[in-house]
């Protein structure tokens, strides 16, 4: 009995790793897509039909091309970079809540890898390890721009956390717990006691300062000043070459997924939706857990689509509006939240 | 008991190569990795919260401006000068003291009787807080002020060099 719940859990790991890894491999693809649609043009049609093959192609080619380090780079920190950068993307993804739990028979089977008491904790160390992949990688290949670009990141990142983390303390107030378990438990349905469960209507603004943040840790546009190239070359990863610079540019497709199922979770219900309990006397339970899945997948794809517009649509920041941004405006709101969350808790509740 | 040795072996490791890397990036980094030990001391004592907070604030956030700083510091080994053999003679000697000092007071420490856990859960972060704000409540903000006056001070300086300046 033991090993069978280690056997599930082993399982149930390497399916996440493997949807992660394809939700970023294919996430590559619908990149290009709406930046061609965005842009009027058609993307990439030449792999496959409607070019569905051309992640494939792309992953083939990083494979295939010479790997390069240059002399003077520090051997193994130099291949430490990126790998501690894809690791560390990967992790994260192993106290979110996908589903409720199936019903195999006498055996309950949670659709989630391990349910710590700390889950948003674990996420927020995970986050800020993320940092150290860059700036050994930018460190190690003993470049300029690298070593600028790597110092970018690793304060805007330090920036940025520090709002995500206020903005997150709001919704602890609100929901009591910081395991992810338990919050997505509590959005149950849509509407409860008259008021929505979702907790993005208890704290939109603190969803709001959220998303921001996500942004600014993934490094996605118009945050994106790490890898500047404008000013920067290539910013942290100039001197990397083939899966090296794969592994890099794979990791922030991760994080995308990481970060849009972080979010969805903590603010759009997760696995929950409208009517649920109707659907699950009618379908049987199974089905709705499997159709909570399938729905807490469409919230994911949702937010990536919107990393996706965002980027295509909203000019790249300044240096100094990026810390004037992170500084002045979000921590203040954030606290500004906190503040009002605390003040509404006390009087209207 | 065999996890506690090899991560207190591993702890060990990690901080001596701290002292001996020639390179202190490299010192930085071992010292990142001995925190992390640090962490799995924590989660092996059911310590979660604690664990959590020293992988964030320590391994996540401080570690990461002292790694900036030395990047920007750009040391190495050619720049380094030479030191006397005296100075590291007196460095050697006043090492040895602080070892022994240390090992006296830790012989000492041992002899009394050891704290007997009432709660084994106590590390867990729900039960930390009512701890917190229960029994400890006014050296919890005490030490909180404390921490926000260093922090006004420390603007407050950073403030004062950017005015001599202009």
């Amino acid at each position: 009995m033991e090993l069978l719940d280690i056997g599930i859990k082993f399982i149930l790991i390497v399916v996440i790793f493997l949807i992660s890894l394809v939700v970023a491999m294919y996430s590559t693809y619908a990149e290009r897509k709406v930046a061609a649609f965005f842009q009027d043009r058609v993307g990439p049609n030449r792999a496959g039909p409607w070019g569905i093959l051309q992640p494939l192609a792309d992953g083939g080619k990083m494979f295939m091309k010479e790997e390069i380090i240059p002399t003077r780079a520090s051997g193994l920190l130099f291949i430490v970079g990126p790998s501690l950068a894809i690791m560390t993307a990967c992790i994260g993804s192993a106290v979110i809540p996908w589903g409720q739990s199936l019903q195999f028979g006498s055996r309950t089977v949670d659709l989630q890898v391990t349910d710590i008491n700390v889950g948003i904790l674990y996420i927020f160390g995970v986050v800020s390890l993320g940092v150290y992949g860059i700036m050994i990688g930018g460190w190690a290949s003993n470049n300029k721009y690298s070593l600028l670009g790597a110092i970018r990141a690793a304060s805007q990142n330090i920036s940025y956390e520090v709002s995500m983390g206020l903005s997150i303390i709001a919704l602890i107030m609100v929901s009591g717990s910081l395991s992810l378990k338990d919050i997505a438990a509590q959005q149950h349905g849509f509407w409860a006691n008259g008021y929505f469960t979702w907790n993005f209507f208890k704290q939109p603004l603190g969803f709001i300062i959220f998303i921001v943040c996500a942004f600014a840790e993934t490094n996605r546009s118009p945050f994106d000043l790490p890898e500047c190239e404008t000013e920067l070359v290539g910013g942290y990863h100039t001197e990397y070459s083939s899966m090296k610079l794969g592994f890099y540019l794979f990791a922030e497709y991760i994080n995308m997924f990481i970060s849009s199922a972080v979010m969805a979770t903590l603010y759009f219900g997760g696995y929950n939706y409208p009517f649920m309990d109707s659907v699950a006397a009618s379908v049987g339970p199974n089905a709705a857990v499997i159709l909570g899945v399938v729905l807490m997948f469409a919230k994911v794809f949702g937010f990536i689509f919107f990393f996706m517009w965002v980027r295509w649509t909203i000019p790249r920041f300044r240096y100094d509006q990026l810390m004037n941004l992170g500084w002045r405006t979000l921590i203040p709101l954030a606290i500004f939240n906190i503040v009002l969350t605390g003040l509404f808790m006390t009087f209207f509740k | 008991m065999s996890t506690f040795y090899f991560i207190a072996f591993l702890s060990i490791f990690f901080s001596l190569l701290v002292i001996f890397a020639k390179n202190p990036v490299h010192s930085v980094l071992y010292l990142i990795l001995t925190f992390f030990t640090f962490t799995i001391h924590y989660v092996l004592l059911n310590a979660q919260f604690l664990a959590v907070v020293n992988f964030i604030v320590y391994m996540g956030a401080i570690m990461v401006l002292f790694l900036f700083v030395m990047m920007l510091l750009n040391l190495n080994k050619d720049a380094e000068p030479g030191k006397h053999y005296l100075v590291k003679l007196a460095g050697v000697i006043a090492g040895g003291c602080l070892l022994v000092t240390l090992v006296g007071t830790l012989k000492l420490t041992a002899k009394s009787d050891p704290v007997i856990l009432q709660n084994a859960n106590l590390g867990l972060v729900k039960n930390l807080g009512k701890v917190l704000f229960n029994e400890f409540l006014l050296p919890f903000e005490i030490s909180s002020v404390l921490l926000l006056s260093a922090m006004v001070g420390a603007v407050l300086l950073a403030k004062k060099e950017q005015r001599a300046t202009v």
